[in-house]
């Protein structure tokens, strides 16, 4: 017998798997389950849930025997940077308006990338921010206002 | 001749001066984001959304189906000038059009494409024509338990196009499924999976998710290596293609458009499919098949008509049904909800100016691209040497907005974060997130349907297979499953997915 070594990114996946699909069984025990003749909300879910566990083990257990590809490079900075951005976004677009929120919307975005340098990227979220309020907010008028409570003097 | 005077209503509709001027920022607003690299179809409809809004029903409907076909010409310019397909559907576009774009034949490549893509939509747009009211007849006759099993063929449907592994498929199948169950249930108003927020209770927003898998998880993919892209600059000129081209084009564009057509009705996402069946059949008729990957005529022509030909085809579902083929008949729906339209076979009864008006606006779409965006393909190209880094604080900020103002939530702002990290954990596990998303949408009619016919049959699980168009269907499914599980396609499959690579 060889050595039992896994193939990392499918082991993790059918780890996750796994973690996923016990977490809606979880939640699922709290549900009513109904029967098969007037099936409650729990019922359709569970099956769902056991069915996503199984998969979860099916690829664990493929992960001692097929190798595939390593994980390759992580987008550390990527994702620092771009994930917050929708959240800030959300988080004061109704205290700070439209405007100064895109603005630092875009300005957070900007620093994804590290050939972005500071002087570009404001310029570029100073461009945007017109424009996007000119189109959306002008033009179409969507109903944002475009400053906020948390600006006004 | 009915035939003739629903299309003439139709036209008539999609032909009036604002109509035609919907349609034409669609194709172009479509075109001008499909050809930024790193952005589907999926994507660029989920950030076009919001602008559709303050339309009239036909107007917006009009000028998303524009939004769809530029797009998907945008990702074929990509796919032959930076080898950079903007979606899975013009994946087989690279193969051969970005080598013919290296030997210096970019503009035959690109007219080629169009070309071919015209074509097909022309003839595909007729089908649907002719067989949406029929389709819509049988459609009234479905039952709960029809569309339970119509809804598994085309969730087994998208596990076969699926890269890589067809376990992680089907279990990106189930989670998606389980995700679109988020929410309160029907029957019984009780939340589930709502972890105790309250702004989760209509469950999770659609476009939050196609953003954040689709999107956000694209652009930190795209951030990974960044590295330059080498853009073929080297002029695009030459646009008209040879009488040789052409004579090489005639036959691939017909079979392609007969491939496209057939394999686009399949709910879940026939056109990817299309344009690989196209591709392997042209090889294989070929009489010069190892010009294949090294710039062929055939490869391009035939795979872009074929997934043109898919593209309008997978409307039917749709129109007919109500049900979509894939993530952008999905995006579909939702704005024909926003609209207030139930989307299924009465649509055609009760609004068939709506109904005719799209099929005619296919077609003013497919000529709008032929005839404006040839000539304006130096400005695209001039698009594609826009760096990257300024691109995705772009995205970013469109998407936000989009996003919000669907519904003016902000969870759905963070659904889109949270999913943007899903969506980059599962491109980084190998899983395909097309068959989520198609769970993901699905869910919820898949639960209703199962529940219902359940009642009906006073919970006798066989009714799935004593109603004849229901056994049928569920016979397709299963028929699909056992030939992606044959080890002979499975290893035809992964060679033609190797291929792509």
């Amino acid at each position: 017998m060889k050595s039992l070594s896994l193939d990392t990114t499918n082991a993790l996946c059918g780890a996750i798997l796994i973690g996923l699909g016990g977490f809606f069984i979880y939640q699922c025990l709290n549900l009513e389950l109904g029967t098969a003749f007037r099936m409650g909300p729990g019922y359709f879910p569970l099956l769902l849930a056991i069915i996503l566990t199984l998969l979860g083990f099916v690829i664990l257990i493929q992960a001692a025997r097929v190798h595939g590809e390593p994980l390759g490079p992580v987008a550390w900075r990527g994702m620092l940077f771009i994930l917050p951005a929708p959240i800030f976004f959300g988080l004061t677009v109704r205290g700070l308006g439209f405007v100064p929120s895109l603005f630092f919307t875009a300005l957070i975005a900007c620093f994804a990338s590290h050939r972005m340098k500071p002087l570009t990227a404001i310029a570029l979220s100073i461009a945007l921010t017109v424009f996007s309020v000119a189109v959306f907010s002008y033009a179409l008028g969507l109903p944002f206002e475009r400053f906020g409570p948390w600006v006004r003097f | 001749m009915d035939l003739f005077s629903n299309l003439a209503l139709g036209f008539s509709t999609a032909g009036s001066p604002e109509n035609l001027l919907f349609c034409l920022i669609g194709v172009l607003l479509g075109t001008l984001i499909g050809v930024l690299p790193g952005i589907g179809a999926t994507a660029t409809i989920a950030m076009l959304l919001p602008i559709t809004f303050q339309l009239e029903p036909v107007s917006s409907l009009i000028m998303l189906a524009g939004i769809y076909y530029g797009a998907q010409y945008g990702g074929s310019t990509t796919a032959i000038l930076i080898n950079m397909p903007g979606e899975s559907s013009s994946a087989v576009t690279a193969i051969d059009g970005y080598q013919m774009a290296r030997k210096g034949r970019a503009g035959a490549a690109l007219s080629i494409a169009a070309l071919g893509s015209f074509f097909a939509g022309t003839v595909s747009t007729f089908l649907v024509a002719i067989f949406a009211i029929p389709l819509t007849g049988i459609a009234l006759q479905f039952g709960a338990a029809e569309y339970f099993s119509l809804m598994i063929v085309g969730l087994v449907s998208s596990i076969a196009l699926a890269h890589g592994s067809i376990v992680k498929a089907l279990a990106m199948v189930a989670l998606g499924l389980l995700l679109g169950l988020v929410g309160t249930d029907i029957y019984t108003g009780t939340p589930r999976f709502t972890l105790g927020i309250r702004e989760y209770a209509d469950g999770l927003n659609f476009v939050a998710v196609a953003v954040g898998v689709f999107g956000v998880a694209e652009i930190l993919r795209n951030l990974e290596g960044e590295k330059t892209r080498t853009v073929l600059m080297a002029k695009v000129s030459g646009l008209l293609p040879t009488r040789d081209d052409f004579r090489k084009m005639f036959a691939p564009v017909i079979r392609g458009t007969v491939i496209g057509s057939a394999l686009g009705i399949l709910p879940g996402g026939g056109a990817i499919l299309a344009a690989f069946a196209s591709y392997t059949v042209e090889k294989r008729l070929s009489d010069t098949p190892e010009e294949f990957g090294h710039g062929a005529v055939a490869g391009v022509a035939g795979p872009e008509s074929a997934n043109n030909a898919g593209a309008q085809t997978s409307f039917i579902p749709l129109l007919t049904l109500g049900i979509p083929a894939n993530p952008v008949m999905a995006l579909m729906v939702g704005a024909m909800i926003i609209q207030g339209i139930v989307p299924g076979p009465n649509v055609a009864i009760e609004q068939p100016a709506l109904f005719w008006g799209i099929i005619a606006s296919m077609w003013i779409g497919n000529l709008m691209l032929v005839v404006l965006n040839l000539p304006l393909i130096g400005l695209w190209v001039k698009l594609l040497t826009i760096p990257y880094y300024v691109l995705f604080p772009i995205i970013m900020a469109f998407c936000s907005i989009g996003v919000y103002s669907v519904n003016s939530n902000v969870y759905d702002l963070y659904a889109v974060a949270f999913f943007g990290i899903a969506g980059y954990l599962l491109v980084k596990l190998r899983c395909e997130p097309a068959p989520l998303l198609l769970g993901f949408v699905l869910g919820p009619l898949l639960e209703e349907n199962l529940r219902r016919a359940m009642i009906l049959s006073r919970g006798d699980p066989t009714t799935f297979v004593t109603r004849p168009i229901s056994a049928f269907l569920l016979l397709i499914a299963f028929a699909v499953l056992v030939v992606v599980f044959l080890p002979a396609v499975k290893a035809k499959r992964e060679a033609v997915f190797q291929e792509e690579d």
